[in-house]
């Protein structure tokens, strides 16, 4: 049998088998948790900092990603108390809002699971198996200011290496993957727990941690987006060093 | 070599796990929301057994002071009386025009004694004051100061039967909704006739609404006309949250 080598002449060590099922089921679950992620920010396209933030409050941003945005459907303030208009107020709603969180809200919560559960195996499998000590994460030697800056460089011309087949991971690549493992990954997750009723009743550290209820949906918000971020370049990347060779590595193995 | 007696590392941890799962299999809901063969109804049953698995029964959620409450938008149903429901606009707009006087709140079902409550007499009962954060599903929050008195009183006072597993409510605008025994025993579970110090507004469900805290806003449902105790998992039809396309459950 032919051994397929790098041009280092070293054998290539394929993804394994745990690796590539998980991989695909991720990115199937990242992307409807996109999906459906925008259609549920498409309802209330305001951003906020701290635990309360609504249509009768100065939000942080306004994204113009709805008929919702900047939507003008309100009955006049009343005040609650005495206070007069300064205070807290109340107003009815007279628009008819876009609205579509019946399924958004459920199929992210279903993408979500679908992420959680392969996610933790792929962390016990990744810690048992030493698959991170040994592809992902950086090693001292490579964190060295000239080799970063070599692959900076090289990046930035756009001189890609021709793909292997398996993890032989440049440095910017490995600090790629660890940052979107280790640190976005579990945000999300922790930020999107933050914003459940029930949960935060059972562990409201997660609340005092994420600055508040509205923070936790900010934080989420570009988290997502840094996740958007990490997958059009990942795509680039694949396409750009061989989709062909990529595809048959994450999928066949070979 | 007999080796079937020693205890290896894996025996230990499948053993483990075996065990914590056969506990945590005793705190499974004995009855799952009807899905209909829907996918995001499915997963929306999964949620809630694992929340009811995972999550402890009797937490309760932060409770703020006075001086956080906020500004607190009305949205859905802000009057009842101006909607087109035969048998119930006109009603209600009767029952608002007497300030609610004539106003009855029946507590029936798998109860020992059905009974009616006026507005007075849920007022005479022990009341609970709490200040809350209010978590919308379009995404916003207010927090806003409720008084009301538990319904576990309410149930109390009708002896709800050893069977009962779910408390259905209907509403002035037609939605029927249902929550199970372990949020309607909650200690944060009230029947709000007040908001921040005042009778409720009309736009946030006078005279009568419930406070579900561990869920998101949509269970606190306004404008209660009925409460009915049940035994099965009633969906509420074609006026309940799943045959309309809503998660049941939202602890999320």
């Amino acid at each position: 049998m032919d051994q397929v080598t790098r041009a280092s002449g070293r054998p290539v060590d394929p993804h394994a088998r745990w690796v590539r099922v998980i991989h695909w089921l991720a990115a199937a679950s990242v992307l409807t948790l996109a999906c459906s992620g925008f259609a549920i920010l498409m309802v209330h396209p305001r951003l906020y900092w701290g635990q309360v933030g609504n249509d009768l409050t100065p939000p942080l941003l306004e994204l113009p990603i709805s008929r919702n945005h900047q939507h003008g459907g309100w009955t006049a303030p009343q005040p609650f108390f005495a206070g007069g208009p300064d205070g807290p107020v109340t107003a009815s709603r007279t628009y008819d809002i876009f609205n579509q969180n019946g399924w958004a809200r459920s199929l992210h919560f279903l993408a979500a699971w679908w992420l959680v559960l392969p996610g933790v195996v792929y962390l016990l499998a990744g810690l048992g198996s030493g698959h991170f000590r040994a592809h992902l994460w950086p090693r001292a030697g490579d964190l060295g200011p000239r080799q970063v800056w070599q692959d900076v460089t090289a990046h930035l011309r756009f001189r890609i290496p021709p793909a292997v087949g398996g993890p032989d991971y440049g440095v910017l690549q490995k600090c790629a993957y660890t940052a979107v493992v280790f640190i976005v990954a579990p945000l999300m997750v922790l930020t999107g727990l933050a914003m459940s009723p029930a949960v935060t009743a059972a562990y409201p550290v997660l609340l005092q941690v994420s600055g508040g209820y509205q923070s936790a949906r900010t934080v989420h918000f570009f988290s997502s987006l840094a996740l958007v971020l990490f997958v059009l370049a990942h795509v680039v990347m694949v396409v750009a060093s061989g989709f062909t060779r990529q595809i048959r590595g994450m999928t066949v193995g070979r | 070599m007999q080796k079937s007696g020693l205890i290896t590392r894996r025996r230990a941890i499948v053993t483990g796990l075996a065990a914590a799962g056969g506990l945590l299999f005793t705190r499974l809901p004995e009855s799952l929301p009807t899905t209909h063969g829907n996918l995001l109804r499915m997963g929306d049953a999964f949620t809630y057994a694992a929340q009811r698995v995972l999550l402890p029964s009797r937490s309760l959620v932060k409770e703020y002071t006075r001086g956080d409450i906020t500004s607190f938008p009305a949205t859905g149903t802000v009057d009842p009386g101006a909607l087109d429901k035969p048998g119930l606009s006109d009603v209600y707009r009767g029952l608002q025009h007497a300030a609610f006087a004539d106003w009855r709140l029946p507590v029936e079902g798998k109860v020992g004694t059905p009974r009616t409550f006026s507005l007075a007499e849920l007022k005479a009962l022990p009341a609970r004051t709490q200040v809350t954060r209010h978590t919308c599903e379009e995404g916003w929050t207010a927090i806003g100061e409720w008084t009301g008195v538990p319904l576990r009183t309410v149930l109390d006072a009708a002896g709800i039967l050893p069977t009962a597993r779910f408390v259905v409510f209907h509403s002035y605008d037609d939605w029927v909704d249902s929550i199970d025994l372990l949020d309607a025993l909650h200690p944060q579970t009230i029947l709000a006739y007040g908001m921040n110090g005042r009778d409720l507004p009309l736009a946030h469900g006078a005279p009568l609404r419930l406070r579900v805290e561990r869920q998101i806003g949509y269970k606190s449902m306004k404008y209660l006309r009925r409460i009915v105790v049940t035994d099965e998992f009633d969906d509420g039809g074609a006026k309940g949250n799943i045959q309309n396309g809503w998660a049941w459950y939202t602890g999320i």
